[in-house]
């Protein structure tokens, strides 16, 4: 590994100032995929600005309304101990559980899972799905982007030079509403999506009343499909009405020809798991178990 | 039959070694320190096939630092020397060639140069400034496309052994073997059902846990040290002597622990390099490999084309086989297809055989020997086909393949006539087990059986026992411990001694320290180091007969010996109580052997496999998993058993997600675990076991190497399973989930 420098500011305007002094900086929250990068030389940042030291960064916390702000390094296994996630986003507790393995949890955040910007990021699609927004802070101050905008390019996020990501806004759950994430690999484990879809949906009186579909793994970006959602509003919450967001999910997706899939078999996968995910978020939404 | 009673042979005592490998105190390569080490880093060809036109190191050896580099300038020039490096014969340039590239580098992770430093982030901050100037050359990754007209030459001087004959054609085919007996094609033209399909396996690796590591020092006697994770102490010591080019005895390989081997830890690839690094910088150098550098630049098991035609009467005699076997060696020739050759039909009994193979180098790493090395690939072909016999004639597949099994007097194609084997017993212990009778219950289910053969090998192998006074026995051996063989070498000296197992306290030795001792590897060691290791427990009870015969003042042939009591005419001692006497009758009693036994026993496995596969994902999950093998003797039935849940996980891997994948110029896009899919702990059901034991004459318990047969069944029998389950024949491996998913889009 290169040699760089290292800082663990205490506050978000320290941290902005160094990020904006020091272009190509990168922030360290977990580190689980920077350090990694940085040991196969894909990224060379000549300042790691540790992220952890930062209270905003690190917080958790609910508002009145029952939203949930979720700073930037909180870790995986802080989402999944809290018993009020745990209560409001059971879908958020699934996949911080799914992101790594318990030791990995243990410092990977979501709010870096955004960052890095993979395609096959597991958390994205799913923050997309729920609406969740991003608390963005720089030298110009401070803006608010939508989960399904922060992602530009693969590796590549919204973030101006400068400019750190302080939180994730999600707001709460409208009532009779429910999310999942489902992503195809071809172990039980210890892989990386060959295609995923994130999805919330809400149910009245057994219609689908709102959908959101989002998927992973199949365009250069996490990829929210508006005509999943509007292909099944309206529709009974059926199977038959989900199949229907899974032929425009796959109508949608953009994948490539790689060593996880073809283009012909990613497509195929974005409409068997955009069924199956809204068929679990809908057993959610009318508290089936 | 009966077997003898034993009191040690046949229980399942802790391993010695098992106190420090549970709490972490077992010393592995990589935990070697010493007072001035330095760390290598090696840099690797980014290009699969490429000419070397210059390596300038100057940058590298003026970073602040830097103490070393070498490249193969600093190796001695290659002749065409033969040297042994393991499991046969191999020019030296060839072995000298892949431990660091000379001219060409022929495989992108082709070691190029080394560095050493004191810190391993600057050696490879350093290697990253040498300026190695490349000329790209068009690469070649299989061995179809390897062998046709024009394809682009990894050697210019490689010329084809055609069936035995030095030919002067330059090709990437270093050898075409043929096997025939009797007439295939009569046997064919009587035939009524014909089976012929074409098959292919990817390039897989062993995946052993721990990466390679070497330590060296080139000491100021001129004396080269060295440390290491390898599965042949002796083949370190030569095959380091030969690159380097000085006496065997100058050399001293201590082995360290070894976390897995499989055949992959059989070549050398950093001990030179560290020596050499050593003997520039006076101080000892440790190498330590990544997971990438393991994928990339060490052998894995070659992929292979393969087609396989079959026939066989109505009534289910198989009459007449064909193969034909075209093997990936990677780099250098030696591609494992000779054992394919002599595997691909050695389950059955068929007049009439010819078999053809193929050893194609290509662009890749250059191969190395992965548990019963070939077997797998060919069983996938044969197996495939003798299920589709089955199927079209409308006979039980096992019963298929027991009408037709190879029994002792049934002869190869490759020229041996089977002694005691154990086919037939396990195909019936498959038939008879509860998994075959159970429904298999389901949609989108498929049950699939298929059996294999491996040859094992015996070697050389040395052991002493020194008694102590206390009435334990050290016992002093050579073959690296990868699968309890301390115990299962110490347990077949404690039955000759007539003493607990646990009183014998055995040791893996450097080379100094013990007589020549072949690999461990061909699952010889239970075989071969059992027998030296039985052999010098004789030459110390002779011993000890003779020391309680000087206690008596008897004739030593009158003392009688039994479970470790020693008797003659009312006398009586135990092997205890004798031991504690050796000092007041002559003093030290030590047994020593050195074998080469020739009685190898071959080792048939089964396996019966239930699957389900997803008819939208194509993803399968193995429900239910049997594997069933003849061990001869079971000396220590949990490491049988953990041979056979090992051979079958790794079969599973590679049945279903092992493959390196390659991008068009030849690079391993998938070179870490993350992406190179073995099997996690959740993928897999409970391996069972069925241990079958029809004893090996040539052992003095019965003996059968179990190492490496029980991979062999897997693949087949897992193709056989899905296609079961889906209505598709699968004949590529893996048989992944986009791959299940277009076969079942097949079918339209």
């Amino acid at each position: 590994m290169h040699s760089f420098d290292y800082a663990a500011p205490d506050s978000v305007s320290a941290a902005v100032s160094l990020l904006a002094a020091n272009p190509g900086a990168r922030l360290l929250a977990g580190g689980t995929d920077l350090i990694v990068q940085m040991r196969a030389h894909r990224r060379e940042p000549g300042l790691v600005v540790d992220a952890k030291r930062i209270p905003e960064l690190s917080a958790l916390t609910f508002d009145s309304g029952g939203g949930l702000t979720l700073g930037a390094a909180v870790a995986c296994w802080r989402i999944y101990g809290d018993a009020q996630v745990r209560a409001v986003f059971p879908s958020l507790v699934e996949v911080a559980s799914l992101i790594g393995g318990t030791a990995i949890q243990g410092r990977a955040s979501i709010g870096g899972n955004l960052c890095n910007a993979a395609p096959s990021a597991d958390a994205t699609p799913l923050l997309i799905a729920l609406g969740a927004t991003c608390r963005v802070v720089g030298p110009a101050g401070e803006r608010a982007i939508a989960a399904e905008d922060f992602c530009v390019a693969p590796g590549r996020n919204a973030l101006a030079d400068g400019e750190l990501l302080v939180s994730i806004h999600i707001p709460a759950p409208r009532p009779g509403s429910g999310a999942h994430y489902l992503r195809f690999i071809p172990r039980n484990e210890m892989d990386i999506a060959v295609a995923g879809a994130g999805v919330s949906l809400t149910i009245a009186d057994g219609v689908v009343t709102a959908a959101r579909v989002a998927l992973a793994s199949v365009a250069p970006t996490p990829l929210l499909v508006p005509e999943a959602g509007q292909a099944i509003a309206g529709k009974p919450a059926t199977e038959e009405t989900f199949a229907l967001a899974g032929e425009a999910a796959k109508a949608a997706a953009k994948p490539i020809t790689d060593m996880r899939g073809t283009i012909e078999y990613r497509r195929h996968l974005c409409a068997v798991l955009t069924r199956r995910a809204l068929t679990a978020a809908a057993r959610q939404a009318q508290g089936v178990h | 039959m009966s077997q003898p009673a034993y009191s040690v042979i046949g229980t399942r005592p802790i391993r010695h070694d098992g106190a420090d490998k549970v709490t972490g105190r077992a010393l592995y390569g990589a935990d070697f320190q010493m007072a001035g080490l330095l760390h290598g880093f090696v840099l690797r060809s980014p290009h699969a096939h490429a000419r070397i036109k210059s390596i300038d190191t100057s940058r590298a050896e003026a970073y602040p630092g830097v103490k070393a580099v070498v490249t193969a300038a600093d190796l001695p020039e290659s002749s065409d020397r033969m040297v042994d490096i393991g499991e046969g014969e191999t020019p030296l340039s060839y072995v000298r060639g892949n431990v660091l590239a000379r001219g060409k580098a022929l495989y992108r992770g082709h070691a190029v140069a080394a560095v050493a430093a004191a810190s391993l982030h600057v050696a490879e901050e350093a290697a990253r400034l040498i300026e190695v100037e490349y000329e790209p050359l068009p690469c070649v990754l299989t061995a179809p496309e390897a062998m046709l007209p024009g394809a682009p030459l990894l050697h210019e001087d490689l010329h084809t052994h055609e069936l035995g004959e030095k030919t002067s054609t330059a090709s990437n085919v270093s050898e075409h073997f043929r096997h025939v007996m009797g007439d295939s094609e009569a046997g064919f033209a009587e035939a009524e059902v014909i089976v012929e399909r074409e098959f292919s396996t990817s390039t897989v690796h062993q995946g052993y846990i721990e990466p390679q590591n070497a330590t060296a020092l080139w000491n100021n006697d001129g004396r080269v040290l060295v440390w290491c994770s390898t599965q042949g102490s002796f083949v370190v010591r030569d095959a380091t002597a030969c690159v380097l080019d000085i006496p065997v005895s100058r050399v001293k390989v201590t082995p360290m622990e070894i976390g897995g081997g499989f055949g992959g830890k059989i070549p050398v690839y950093l001990e030179p390099v560290a020596a050499l690094l050593s003997k520039k910088t006076g101080r000892p150098v440790k190498i330590v490999m990544t997971r990438k550098d393991v994928l990339e630049g060490t052998g894995p098991t070659p992929g292979s084309f393969l087609r396989v035609k079959m026939g066989a009467k109505k009534d289910g005699r198989i009459v007449a086989a064909q193969a034909y076997l075209a093997f990936e060696a990677g780099a250098y020739p030696g591609a494992m297809v000779g054992p394919a050759g002599m595997c691909v039909f050695a389950s059955y009994d068929i007049a009439n055989q010819t078999i053809h193979g193929y050893d194609v180098v290509v662009n890749k790493p250059s191969t190395a020997a992965y548990r019963a090395p070939g077997a797998p690939n060919a069983a996938f072909a044969t197996e495939s086909v003798v299920d589709e016999l089955a199927e079209k004639l409308g006979i039980d597949p096992i019963e298929l393949r027991l009408m037709n099994a190879a029994k002792e007097g049934t002869r190869r194609a490759d020229g041996p006539k089977y002694r005691r084997i154990g086919c037939v017993e396990v195909l019936e212990a498959m038939k008879n087990s509860e998994h075959y009778r159970s429904p298999l219950g389901g949609p989108n289910r498929g049950r699939g059986v298929a059996i294999g053969f491996w040859f094992n090998v015996g070697l050389p192998s040395s052991c002493t026992i020194s008694i102590n006074a206390d009435g334990t026995a050290n016992l002093v051996e050579g073959s690296t411990d990868i699968g309890g063989t301390r115990t299962s070498i110490a347990m077949q000296a404690a039955e000759v001694l007539g003493i607990p197992v646990d009183r014998v306290n055995p040791t893996v030795a450097d080379t100094d320290s013990v007589g020549f001792t072949a690999v461990t590897g061909g699952s010889r060691v239970t075989f071969a180091t059992g027998i030296a290791a039985y052999e010098a427990a004789q030459d110390v009870v002779r011993q000890m007969r003779e020391r309680a015969a000087k206690l008596w003042s008897v004739d030593p042939d009158t003392v009688e010996v039994d479970r470790g009591q020693y008797k003659q005419n009312g006398h009586s001692m135990s092997f205890a109580d004798l031991a504690a006497r050796i000092g007041e009758t002559g003093g030290p009693v030590v047994g020593r052997a050195a074998v080469n036994p020739k009685g190898v026993g071959g080792s048939f496995a089964g396996v019966v496999v239930d699957v389900e596969v997803d008819p939208e994902t194509g993803k399968t999950t193995i429900l239910r998993f049997t594997s069933v093998q003849d061990a001869g003797k079971a000396i220590h039935p949990a490491y049988v058993e953990g041979q056979m849940q090992g051979g079958s996980v790794q079969g599973i891997g590679w049945a279903l997600n092992e493959e390196y994948w390659m991008s068009k110029d030849g690079a391993m896009m998938n070179s870490s675990l993350l992406d190179y899919r073995m099997p996690t702990s959740l993928d897999l059901p409970m391996i069972d076991t069925i241990i079958v034991e029809v004893p090996n004459p040539g052992h003095p318990f019965g003996v059968r190497g179990v190492g490496e047969a029980n991979i062999v069944p897997p693949t087949p029998a897992i193709a056989n399973a899905v296609s079961h389950a889906t209505g598709v024949r699968m004949t590529r491996l893996p048989m992944n989930p986009p791959a299940v998913m277009a076969a079942i889009w097949s079918k339209g």
